[in-house]
C-alpha cells in the first residue's frame, strides 16, 4: 500500500523492521497462528476468543527519520510498539534490528541491546516515585553499573538538556505532568540510545502544555538526530512531527507514507476522513501543487519543489505572476499559479499535478 | 475475589431449582427434629460414632515432640539470643558474672526512650504526634508499667521484622507464580486469617513450652498473613508502564524486583507492615498465657484475682502502645521523601545520631541520677483505686439497673436463643448449610461446607460448637444492629462522620483482650459479658464497609434516581441500598469474623464452648484437644466466610458489577 515518492528512494540505511507481525492475545495464540498459516480472518480470531491487536504488520524504520504510528484508540499502537521492543513476544512475524533478528536475541543479550541502544517515553511517564528527578533520569545508568560521578554528571546534563534545572532534587509528584514528561524523556535518552521510542508521550497533557513539548521534541532531534518511533492518536501532532506516518485500524496497518502522500493518495477512505480537515498549505509542498512549466516560467520567482505552501503563499497570492518550482539543481520542472494556492487556501478544493 | 464473581455456575443457574433445594433441606431439617424421638442419633451425634480426632492429634504432636526435639530445641535456642538481647536492653539490663564480681550494665533509660519516641513523633508527623508519642510513653513510666511495656515492646520489636520479611518474601513468590498463590498461598492466607488467635497457641506452647520464645512463634505465624497479602496486591498494583519501563531500561530480573517493583509498591507494602504490627501486638498479648509475659500477664494476673483497678491500668498501657505504634507507623508510611538531600556522612545521619545521643546519654546518667533509671516510686502515679472506686461507686448506685439490664438480655434473648441453637439436631444443619451451600456457590462450595459440617459433629463437640455459634451469632447480630444504623449515618452526614471515623480507628487499634476489662467490671462473668465486649470489637466493620459502601454509590446513579423523582426513601431502597449491599456484606462476614475470634477469647470470662475447651486444653497443655477445638473454630468461621463470599460474588455477578 505504499506510495514511494516518486523516483525518491531513502538512502538512509534501515534501523528497524518488522514483517508480517503479528500479537495475537489469548491461549494458545501460537498454535492457532500456525493452523491458519497464511489467511486468518477476524471471524476465525472471534471464534477462537481471541484478540488480534497486531495483524501483519510490515515496516521499516529508517535512521534518523521520525516515524508515526498513528491510529484511534485500541487500534494496536502500543501492543505494536511493544513487540518491536520485544516488551511483548510477537506471535508471528519477523523483526530486525541492525540487521539483526531481534527474536532471536537472549535474554542477556537483550538486556545489553537495551541498556545501550533503546530508550522509550511512556504516556503516563513511569516514573520512579521513590527517587527524585536526578535518580530518575540517572536510574538506567545506575543499573549498568556506572559510577556515580559519571552518571550524576550525565544525568545533569540531560536535565539541562530538557529544561529542568533546578529541580534535581524534586521527587515526580511535586512536578506538573509537563514536567514529568520531560524527566522521562531526559532518562530516556541518558543511555544515548540509537532508536528511541515514544507511546503517546503527550497525551497526557493539555494541549497548550502539548504543543510546547511537540516543539520541544523537534528542537531535540534537531540536536540529537536519533531514530524516532513515535505513537499517537491525534493526526495533527503526527503531521506536525512526522517524516512518515504508519496508519493503524484494527490492529492492522493501513497505509504508511509522508503527510503529502497521505493527503494527496489515501489509500482508504478511512485514511481520507483523517486528512480531510488538514491543512493542506502545511502539508503540500510546491511540486504537488504545480502544473507544467510555460516558457515563460524561468523569469518567474523561483521555489523550491519542496517547499510548503504555507512558506511562499504569502506572497504569490501578491504576485501577479505564477512561481517557478525548481529542483535541487535549479532546474525549471513546473510552476504554481496564485489561483491554485487562493484556490487551496480557501479550500474550495484542489487538484493536484495531473 | 473478583475472579470468583465470574464463576459462571453463580450465574447461570436456573433459580427455580435453587430455590426449590433449600426449601427441601430445611424441610427436611424439621422432619428430623420433629423424629428426635424415634431417631435421635440424627439430633445428637452419637457418641460411639464420635472419630478419635483429639487422640490422633494427641499423637501427632506427641510425635513431633519426641522426633523433632533437636529442631525445636536449636530453634529455641536460636531466637532465645536475640529475644534476651532486646528484653535486657529494653527492661531488664545485662548481667555479666555472678556473686560479687558481678556487675549490670543499665538497660536503656526510660527518658531517653521517651524522648526518642517524641523525637521521632516529630520527624513523621510534627508536634502532634510528637506529644502523643511523648507523653504515651512517659504515662507508662508514671504509671509503674514500664517494666512490663518494654517486655511487650521487645517481644514486638524482635518480632515484627522477621514477619515483615518473611511476608515479602512469600509474598514476592505469590506474585511470581499465580499458581502457587492460587493453588497454595491464598488458601493457606485464608485459613491462618480464620483461625482464631487462641487456636495459635497450643500447638506452640506444646513444642516450645510455656516460654516467650513459642509466643514470639505464635505471634509471628498469627501477623505474618497480612504483609504476604500485602505484598502480592502492591506488586500487582504497579502500574503496568513501570514494568516495561524496569525491561526497557535493561533491569535483570533482580534488579527489576529491588530496584524498581519494591520501591514502586512501598506505599502498599507499609500498610502491610502497619497490619502486621497491630496483629503482633494483639497476639502479644494473649500469649501470655503460653508465657509471653509483659503487660498481657498483667492483665491476666489481675483479671483472675478481680482487681479491676489493676487489670485497667494494665489494658490501658496497651491501648496507649497500641495507640502509639499505629498512628507512628501510619505517618512513616505515608512519609513523602524529603526534597532536601545532605551530603556529609553526619547530615545524613542526623536523626539517627541524634537517637543515639538521646538514648546514651541519659543512660549514662542513670548511674548519676537513678532516676534516669528507674522512676522512683515516690514519683509514680496509680489509677487503680480511682477505677476501683468508680467502679463501687457504680455498682452501689446503679446496681439495679445494670442487674436488671444483665438479667433481661440473659432472659429473654441469650437464654431463649442458646436453648434453641442447643438443640439444633446436627444432620437437619449439615442438610440446610449444603444446600445453601450449593445454590449459592455450586458443587465444590457444598461439598466443602457439607465435608466440614460432618467433621464437627464426627468431633463429638457439636454441643460446643452450637454453643459458640449462638453466642457468636447474637453479638454478630447485635454487632451489626449498632453498626449499620451508625455506618448509615455517617455516610449521610460530613458531621457525624467527621465524629464517628476517629473513634471507630481506634476501636480497631485496641487489642482485643482490652475490651474484656472494663465489661468485667460491671457485669461480672457470663454471656452478657462476653457479648458485650465482642460487640464492642467486632462493630468496626460493620460501621466501616456500611459507610464506604454508601458514599461508593456512584453520583451519576443518584442523579438518576433523582431526576426520575425518587423521594428520600425510595432513593435510599431502591439505589442506594442495593449498589452498596455487596460492600455491607462483606462487612458483615468481618464483623462475624471477629466476633468468632473474640468469643472464643471470652472464654477467660467464663463462657461455655469451643473456647472453654481451648481454654481448658491450653491450661492442661492438652494438645489433642485443643487443637479439634480449635480446628472446629476455624470450620466455623470458613462455613461463614464462604457462604457469605459465595452470597456476595452471586449478587455481583448478577448486577454485573464484579
Ligand atoms: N494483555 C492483553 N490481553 C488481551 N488483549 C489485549 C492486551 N493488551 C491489549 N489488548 C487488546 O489489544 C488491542 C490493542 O490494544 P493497544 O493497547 O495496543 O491499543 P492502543 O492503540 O495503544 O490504544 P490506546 O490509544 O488506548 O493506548 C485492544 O483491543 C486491547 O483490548
Ligand atoms: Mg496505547
Amino acid at each position: 500500500m505504499t506510495s514511494p515518492a516518486a523516483g525518491a528512494v531513502d538512502p538512509r540505511p534501515v534501523k528497524l523492521s518488522c514483517r508480517n507481525l503479528w500479537k495475537v492475545f489469548g491461549p494458545h495464540a501460537r498454535d492457532f497462528m500456525k493452523q491458519h498459516e497464511g489467511s486468518v480472518t477476524s471471524a476465525d480470531l472471534d471464534r477462537a476468543h481471541l484478540v488480534g491487536a497486531v495483524r501483519g504488520a510490515s515496516l521499516e524504520v529508517r535512521e534518523g527519520e521520525i516515524f508515526i504510528v498513528m491510529g484511534l484508540s485500541g487500534s494496536g499502537k502500543s501492543t505494536l510498539v511493544r513487540c518491536l521492543s520485544r516488551l511483548i513476544e510477537p506471535t508471528t512475524g519477523e523483526l530486525t534490528f541492525d540487521g539483526k533478528d531481534l527474536l532471536k536475541a537472549s535474554e542477556a543479550e537483550l538486556i545489553d541491546i537495551r541498556r545501550h541502544k533503546m530508550g522509550m517515553v511512556f504516556q503516563h511517564f513511569a516514573l520512579l516515585p521513590h527517587l527524585n528527578v536526578q535518580e530518575n533520569v540517572a536510574f538506567p545508568l545506575f543499573i549498568q553499573g556506572i559510577a556515580k560521578a559519571e552518571r550524576d554528571q550525565r544525568a545533569r546534563q540531560m536535565i539541562e538538556l530538557v529544561g529542568l534545572q533546578g529541580r534535581e532534587r524534586h521527587f515526580p509528584s511535586e512536578l506538573s505532568g509537563g514536567q514529568q514528561q520531560r524527566v522521562g524523556i531526559a532518562r530516556s535518552l541518558a543511555v544515548e540510545p540509537e532508536i528511541w521510542f515514544l507511546d503517546e508521550p503527550f497525551s497526557a497533557l493539555d494541549p497548550l502544555i502539548r504543543r510546547e513539548m511537540q516543539s520541544e521534541l523537534m528542537r531535540l532531534q534537531n540536536v540529537l538526530k536519533k531514530t524516532i518511533v513515535f505513537i499517537t492518536h491525534d493526526f495533527d501532532e503526527a503531521i506536525r512531527l512526522a517524516d512518515r506516518i504508519a496508519i493503524m485500524k484494527d490492529g492492522e496497518i493501513i497505509q504508511i507514507g509522508t503527510p503529502e502522500q497521505l493527503v494527496i493518495n489515501p489509500a482508504t477512505d478511512y485514511v481520507a476522513e483523517f486528512t480531510r480537515d488538514v491543512n493542506r498549505a502545511k502539508v503540500l509542498s510546491a511540486e504537488s501543487l504545480m502544473g507544467p512549466a510555460t516558457p515563460a516560467a524561468s523569469k518567474y520567482t523561483a521555489v523550491p519543489a519542496k517547499a510548503k505552501i504555507t512558506s511562499f503563499a504569502a506572497d504569490i497570492v501578491e504576485s501577479p505572476k505564477p512561481f517557478a518550482v525548481v529542483d535541487g539543481n535549479g532546474k525549471v520542472i513546473g510552476e504554481v499559479t496564485p489561483k491554485a494556492v487562493i484556490d487551496l487556501l480557501s479550500g474550495r478544493g484542489w487538484s493536484a499535478a495531473a | 475475589m473478583s475472579d470468583l464473581a465470574l464463576n459462571p455456575v453463580a450465574v447461570s443457574r436456573p433459580p427455580s431449582v435453587m430455590r426449590w433445594i433449600v426449601l427441601v433441606a430445611v424441610s427436611a431439617a424439621v422432619i428430623v427434629f420433629l423424629l428426635r424421638g424415634t431417631l435421635p442419633a440424627l439430633t445428637a451425634y452419637p457418641n460411639d460414632l464420635v472419630i478419635p480426632f483429639k487422640d490422633w492429634l494427641a499423637g501427632l504432636m506427641t510425635w513431633i515432640k519426641v522426633n523433632f526435639s533437636w529442631f525445636t530445641r536449636s530453634l529455641t535456642a536460636i531466637i532465645d539470643v536475640p529475644l534476651r538481647f532486646a528484653f535486657n536492653l529494653l527492661a531488664k539490663g545485662f548481667k555479666f558474672g555472678t556473686g560479687d564480681a558481678a556487675w549490670t550494665l543499665p538497660r536503656l533509660s526510660w527518658v531517653g526512650v521517651t524522648l526518642v519516641m517524641a523525637w521521632l513523633g516529630y520527624l513523621y508527623g510534627g508536634l502532634r504526634l510528637a506529644l502523643l508519642c511523648g507523653l504515651g510513653f512517659l504515662c507508662l513510666a508514671l504509671f509503674k508499667l514500664w517494666d512490663n511495656s518494654m517486655l511487650t515492646l521487645a517481644l514486638i520489636i524482635i518480632c515484627v521484622p522477621f514477619c515483615v520479611v518473611t511476608g515479602l518474601l512469600f509474598g514476592i513468590w505469590g506474585y511470581h507464580s499465580p499458581r502457587v498463590n492460587q493453588l497454595l498461598i491464598s488458601p493457606s492466607l485464608d485459613l491462618m486469617q480464620t483461625i482464631p488467635t487462641f487456636a495459635y497457641l497450643i500447638p506452640m506452647l506444646l513444642l516450645f513450652g510455656s516460654s516467650p520464645v513459642s509466643a514470639l512463634l505464635a505471634t509471628g505465624l498469627f501477623a505474618t498473613p497480612p504483609m504476604v497479602r500485602a505484598t502480592i496486591l502492591g506488586l500487582n498494583k504497579v502500574a503496568p508502564e513501570i514494568k516495561d519501563f524496569a525491561d526497557m531500561a535493561g533491569c535483570t530480573r533482580r534488579q527489576k524486583l529491588w530496584r524498581v517493583l519494591v520501591p514502586a509498591a512501598k506505599p502498599s507494602l507499609m500498610i502491610g507492615v502497619n497490619q502486621v504490627i497491630m496483629l503482633a501486638l494483639n497476639m502479644v498479648i494473649i500469649s501470655s498465657m503460653i508465657g509471653a509475659g509483659g503487660l498481657g500477664y498483667d492483665v491476666l494476673l489481675a483479671l483472675r484475682a478481680l482487681k479491676i483497678g489493676q487489670a485497667m491500668e494494665a489494658g490501658l498501657a496497651i491501648v496507649i502502645i497500641a495507640i502509639v505504634l499505629d498512628r507512628l507507623s501510619q505517618a512513616i508510611a505515608h512519609k513523602r521523601p524529603d526534597a532536601k538531600q545532605a551530603e556529609t556522612f553526619i547530615a545524613r545521619n542526623f536523626n539517627l545520631l541524634i537517637a543515639i545521643a538521646l538514648l546514651g546519654v541519659t543512660t549514662l546518667l542513670g548511674f548519676v541520677l537513678p532516676a534516669f533509671n528507674k522512676l522512683p516510686d515516690g514519683l509514680t502515679l496509680t489509677s487503680a483505686p480511682y477505677w476501683k472506686a468508680g467502679v463501687d461507686w457504680l455498682t452501689l448506685n446503679y446496681f439495679d439497673q445494670i442487674e436488671a439490664g444483665r438479667v433481661f438480655l440473659l432472659l429473654y434473648f441469650l437464654n431463649p436463643l442458646r436453648a434453641v441453637f442447643e438443640a439444633l439436631p446436627w444432620f437437619g444443619v449439615l442438610l440446610v448449610l449444603t444446600a445453601l451451600a450449593f445454590r449459592l456457590g455450586g458443587a465444590g462450595l457444598a461439598i466443602v461446607v457439607g465435608a466440614l459440617t460432618a467433621v464437627t459433629a464426627a468431633t463429638g463437640l457439636w454441643v460446643p460448637a452450637m454453643q459458640t455459634l449462638y453466642l457468636c451469632g447474637a453479638s454478630a447480630l447485635v454487632a451489626c444492629m449498632i453498626g449499620i444504623p451508625v455506618g448509615l449515618w455517617a455516610s449521610r452526614s460530613d458531621r457525624v462522620n467527621a465524629v464517628v471515623t476517629p473513634i471507630i480507628d481506634t476501636l480497631q487499634t485496641i487489642p482485643s483482650f482490652c475490651f474484656i476489662i472494663p465489661v468485667v467490671m460491671l457485669f461480672r462473668v457470663g454471656d452478657v459479658t462476653a457479648m458485650i465486649a465482642t460487640v464492642a470489637f467486632a462493630v468496626v466493620p460493620a460501621v466501616r464497609y456500611t459507610a464506604h459502601g454508601l458514599r461508593q454509590v456512584p453520583q451519576h446513579l443518584i442523579e438518576a434516581g433523582q431526576v426520575s423523582g425518587c423521594t428520600r426513601w425510595q432513593l435510599f431502597r431502591h439505589v442506594q441500598l442495593p449498589v452498596a449491599l455487596p460492600e455491607i456484606m462483606l462487612g458483615i462476614n468481618q464483623t462475624i469474623l471477629l466476633a468468632l475470634s473474640m468469643i472464643i477469647i471470652c472464654a477467660m470470662v467464663g463462657t461455655r464452648d469451643l473456647g472453654q475447651e481451648v481454654f481448658k486444653a491450653l491450661a492442661k497443655a492438652d494438645s489433642g484437644r485443643g487443637l479439634v477445638a480449635g480446628l472446629v473454630i476455624a470450620f466455623i468461621g470458613i462455613t461463614a466466610d464462604r457462604l457469605i463470599t459465595a452470597w456476595v460474588n452471586a449478587m455481583r455477578a448478577r448486577r454485573g458489577t464484579a
